[in-house]
């Protein structure tokens, strides 16, 4: 069956971080002179506006921000994965992903629990960052 | 130099709001936008400004249809939301300056019968960075992106779903007084509490309506604002602020905390009132937990004390602070807070459905844009 969910266009500002996922990477932009690490990507550094970029492998954990568990789906693509999990991750490196959790209860969630990326290729060129329990 | 009194409500106007229509978005504009014009006693072609809401109808849409011969000015304020309540600051400047006598800010919109409003974001520029990275996820609509910042206040501060019903049951008693609503029928917490979860924990009646129709107010000097056919209303103090991270909440530095929280001390300064002199109050209710949010922001109670102002029907005409009293988005129509100016302005002349007794100074807010905020503090003349 083909990939009915919305997919990405990824900028060559983007790209990295997409193409990192497809090697099982999660990759951060940070800036190339200051090295402030920033997401998402964009074109200049909000601390010293360098334009210089560099990219830093994340050490793919976190814990848990917020979240909530959608139960009606905003696009037909998503309607077989309901209810789903959308977590809001606060990552070492000082910046926050959202993602959707993998095997952890509802009634498991709070803030600050410890959570690991995985990844999943859903297609060909395309892998997405999932959240499972640490 | 200040904006301080630079202008005043003179006409307001909507049309009948609707769920299911043939008609245009622009014909919605249109009618609301004549409608404000004759409200102040104006001819449309006494119009010199133009402030329409950023997806719909351009000035070239005005000059065509009103005859307009001597368009001095035309803007957009581009926050979602809180574009209308942002277009009473740029009306006051562009006034202020000289420019404009009469500016006429309006919205008109199919949200119900043509592009469902719920999804829409998709599409909007401001929102690559979402598109990009949340949606691809399953973090697609408005209810799922606000969802995490209702669900961090309430691990932070304890506030409750119950809480949260109390805005969707006031807000529903006041659209059952108001004829021009398109949800009358009132509803209980234990309605609230049983209506179907859309993104935990917002449940389907914490949720705003898509409508179609058309509002818009003029704005207009001071000194040609007294000799208009309605009792001005004064605008006293007006700002607008933006969120840390504005386009991805996920980043925001404080879930919790919206831009109204910068445009606050400087619309209450500007004006030089206390929230205690705010008789009636009309916030932007895309959801009742940003309502909640935004009287926090506001300065009514602390950051966390929200839930507990909410309670016990506090939002009622009788009760501490009378909140949208139009029934708002949640009950009257989604005007893109355009019909809280209208609402506004009917209080404090003394003409709404559902008036709040001698209600001389009033406040209305936009919301918009993922974080966006505006606030204008208005008194009768």
């Amino acid at each position: 069956m083909s990939y009915d969910k919305l997919v990405p266009s990824p900028s060559p500002e983007t790209q990295p971080y997409w193409d990192g996922l497809n090697e099982n990477r999660l990759r951060l932009q940070c800036c190339g002179e200051c090295g402030k690490v920033r997401h998402y990507p964009r074109p200049m550094c909000d601390a010293c506006w360098s334009m210089k970029t560099d990219w830093v492998d994340a050490a793919g954990v976190g814990t848990v921000h917020s979240w909530t568990i959608t139960h009606y789906a905003f696009h037909p693509g998503f309607k077989g994965d309901l209810p789903y999990i959308l977590l809001t991750v606060d990552l070492p490196e000082g910046v926050r992903m959202n993602a959707q959790a993998r095997g952890i209860e509802a009634s498991a969630l709070r803030m600050g629990l410890p959570v690991k990326v995985v990844f999943d290729r859903v297609k060909d060129d395309l892998t997405l960052p999932v959240f499972e329990a640490a | 130099m200040s904006l301080r009194e630079a202008g005043a409500i003179t006409g307001v106007g909507e049309t009948q709001y609707l769920r299911g229509t043939d008609r245009t978005a622009l014909s919605f504009q249109l009618e609301a936008s004549l409608n404000a014009i004759r409200d102040a006693g104006l001819r449309p072609s006494d119009i010199d400004g133009l402030i329409p809401y950023g997806h719909g109808a351009v000035a070239e849409d005005f000059i065509t249809n009103f005859g307009i011969k001597d368009l001095r000015f035309s803007a957009t304020t581009p926050m979602g939301g809180a574009s209308a309540v942002a277009a009473i600051q740029c009306a006051l400047a562009v006034i202020q300056a000289g420019i404009c006598k009469h500016v006429l800010i309006s919205l008109g919109r199919t949200g119900y019968s043509g592009g469902r409003i719920g999804t829409r974001v998709q599409q909007m520029p401001q929102f690559k960075v979402i598109g990009e990275f949340e949606m691809p996820l399953g973090a697609i609509a408005p209810a799922q992106l606000y969802a995490p910042m209702a669900r961090r206040h309430m691990e932070m501060y304890g506030t409750t779903s119950r809480q949260l019903a109390e805005i969707a049951v006031t807000t529903r008693h006041h659209a059952s007084l108001q004829r021009n609503a398109t949800m009358r029928t009132p509803i209980t917490i234990e309605d609230h509490q049983s209506s179907r979860m859309i993104s935990d924990p917002l449940r389907l009646l914490d949720c705003s309506l898509e409508s179609d129709g058309g509002a818009a107010v003029v704005i207009s000097a001071p000194d040609r604002a007294r000799d208009l056919a309605k009792r001005p209303i004064m605008v006293m103090g007006v700002a607008e602020g933006h969120p840390d991270s504005p386009s991805a909440i996920t980043q925001r530095p404080d879930l919790t905390t919206l831009g109204l929280a910068k445009a606050a001390p400087k619309a209450f300064a500007m004006a030089g009132i206390e929230r205690g002199d705010i008789d009636v109050a009309e916030v932007y209710d895309c959801f009742t937990y940003i309502v909640m949010c935004q009287l926090e922001d506001l300065g009514f109670c602390k950051k966390g004390e929200g839930g507990a102002f909410v309670e016990g029907g506090a939002l009622g005409l009788n009760g501490r602070l009378p909140v949208n009293t139009h029934g708002g988005l949640l009950s009257q129509a989604h005007m893109a807070g355009m019909n809280h100016i209208v609402e506004l302005a009917r209080q404090l002349r003394g003409e709404a459905d559902a008036q709040v007794q001698d209600a001389e100074i009033g406040l209305v807010t936009g919301y918009g844009d993922m974080g966006d905020g505006a606030l204008a503090i208005m008194r009768r003349a």
